[in-house]
């Protein structure tokens, strides 16, 4: 595999547009045909460029929500008075060209290696989004790593890739922060410690976690993980500033 | 793509009005590179602090008491998008500076939250620029520099800087964020000069 | 607010460094936080990349994309360590 010591040349690549799913009535996840896609690890982003007919251009990051192996995928939150995320959720169609950058990143990225430590992944609404590409990849290599997605969201509709995780219930636990359906095990709220003790492999095993939303989340819970003796270096964090 | 003809650009009445490399938008994208300050009003204030020292301060209640403007402005960003007619409320620099005794031939814009921006003072001068409180009729939203922010519309809008606290007086030119960091010291949409060295 | 949907800085910095440098160590002149680039703030979109500290907030460095050239400036990193994949 490609460490650091490698030259990575980064050059915007043509996009088409393949298919597209509705998550949920805020995101869409868009597959897109890349030629010449070189592939990536999961966790790993896209920078994407859009150009108007006169011209002008806006770009933004996504991360890449399908597995190495997978062609590239985003799942796209529309962001209120966003430039891009309204189109890429509410207008981009099949066929409809775009470029992409990459993949980069290599700090927040997963896979199976010796010594095969236990892996928490904790996101926070759109953060679960690199996480599932984690979980994704994990389960295309029929890899038994024990790992485990703490998904955090506002309530109920705004569950993304919802039948995909439901289908995972043993190594899914959704968490409702405003509105939990009735039969939710506990009172919608912020995470605490309990809900992350619940969830993670004993301090004995050497977990290591992957948690990615927003700052204030992230923050929340890295904070709650080193609390319950995960050390520094085993918490790594993506936050959307 | 069909038949081009080499020089043909119809009457696009619209192109007068845009610098070069900008695009026309009906949005108001919002660009930031840190986090959104809150400021009340009770704490608001907005202060002009001469290269000697000296100071002139100005509450909510005594800018809000102050002639109002309403200047009608093309915006443009560096980031090409333009944005023509915008609407403000504010008050003008001119009369905010008219009682500074000064020999300063540069200011420093600073803001809640730590931006800085650097211009010629005479770009402040003479109806060029304001302290402005309104968006089309309505108080500026956080998001956009509210309560008030600078407004120079004739250089590209990073010179207006959001979250205005005061400004600066200086005998030397003292470069700001983005200046800084690679934008152009001065900023002439018309000109194009988007980066240093340009 | 907003848009960013990851640490929108990897582009960016792979373009200047030349090879994916999230890993790499950074010491914040300002505080002393000791990490990787991967777990610095950015805010955006802005009409630069801005990477923050994650504790104090100051900007460790900046990077600018014009159509020619890549302007950086690093005002707020005391140090960067970057893993060039040799044995040490």
């Amino acid at each position: 595999m490609a460490g650091t010591a490698v030259f990575q040349r980064l050059t915007w690549l043509p996009a088409t547009v393949a298919d597209v799913v509705t998550e949920t009535p805020r995101a869409r996840t868009l597959l897109l045909a890349v030629p010449g896609w070189p592939g990536h690890r999961a966790g790993q982003h896209v920078d994407v460029r859009l150009t108007a007919p006169d011209g002008y251009q806006a770009s933004r990051a996504y991360s890449l929500a399908s597995a190495p192996g997978e062609g590239p995928a985003l799942t796209v939150v529309r962001v209120e008075d966003g430039e891009v995320s309204p189109y890429l959720v509410d207008v981009a169609s099949p066929g409809d060209r775009l470029e992409v950058r990459g993949p980069v990143g290599g700090y927040f990225v997963w896979e199976p290696a010796p010594p095969y430590r236990p892996v928490l992944l904790v996101g926070g609404g759109s953060g679960v989004v690199p996480l599932r590409a984690m979980l994704r990849h994990r389960a295309r290599l029929g890899d038994t790593t024990p790992m485990r997605l703490l998904y955090s969201v506002r309530d109920p509709a705004s569950v993304i890739y919802r039948d995909e995780l439901v289908r995972q219930a043993d190594l899914v636990t959704f968490h409702y922060t405003r509105t939990a359906p009735p039969d939710a095990p506990h009172a919608p709220g912020r995470i605490d410690r309990a809900t992350l003790e619940r969830t993670s492999r004993p301090a004995a095993e050497e977990p290591i976690a992957y948690v990615c939303g927003p700052t204030g989340f992230v923050e929340h819970v890295a904070a709650l993980l080193l609390d319950l003796g995960y050390p520094a270096p085993a918490i790594r964090t993506e936050r959307f500033g | 793509m069909g038949i081009v003809s080499s020089g043909f650009t119809g009457r696009r009445e619209a192109d007068h009005r845009l610098p070069p490399g900008q695009y026309e938008t009906h949005d108001f994208p919002v660009l930031s590179a840190g986090p959104t300050p809150f400021i009340s009003l009770a704490e608001w204030t907005f202060t002009v602090v001469s290269e000697l020292g000296a100071r002139q301060r100005w509450s909510w209640d005594e800018l809000m008491r102050l002639p109002q403007s309403h200047p009608e402005v093309d915006i443009h960003c560096v980031t090409r998008w333009s944005k023509f007619g915008t609407r403000w409320t504010g008050v003008s620099l001119d009369l905010l500076l008219a009682d500074v005794e000064t020999g300063a031939d540069y200011a420093v814009a600073y803001s809640h939250g730590g931006y800085t921006t650097n211009l010629p003072l005479e770009d402040l001068l003479d109806g060029k620029a304001w302290i402005v409180h309104e968006f089309d009729g309505e108080p500026l939203s956080p998001s956009h520099g509210g309560p008030a922010r600078l407004l120079v519309p004739h250089l590209y809008f990073w010179k207006s800087a959001k979250w205005i606290q005061g400004l600066r007086l200086h005998t030397v030119d003292e470069p700001g964020f983005w200046e800084t960091a690679g934008y152009h010291n001065y900023g002439d949409p018309w000109r194009e000069q988007r980066y240093w060295g340009d | 607010m907003t848009e960013l949907d990851a640490n929108s800085a990897a582009g960016p910095l792979t373009l200047l460094f030349g090879r994916d440098v999230t890993l790499a160590v950074g010491i914040c002149a300002m505080c002393g936080t000791t990490g990787p680039l991967g777990e610095t703030v950015m805010y955006g979109p802005a009409p630069g990349t801005v990477l923050r500290c994650p504790q104090c907030s100051n900007v460790l460095m900046t990077i600018v994309e014009a159509p020619d050239r890549l302007l950086a400036t690093m005002p707020g990193l005391r140090l960067l360590s970057v893993p060039t994949g040799g044995t040490s």
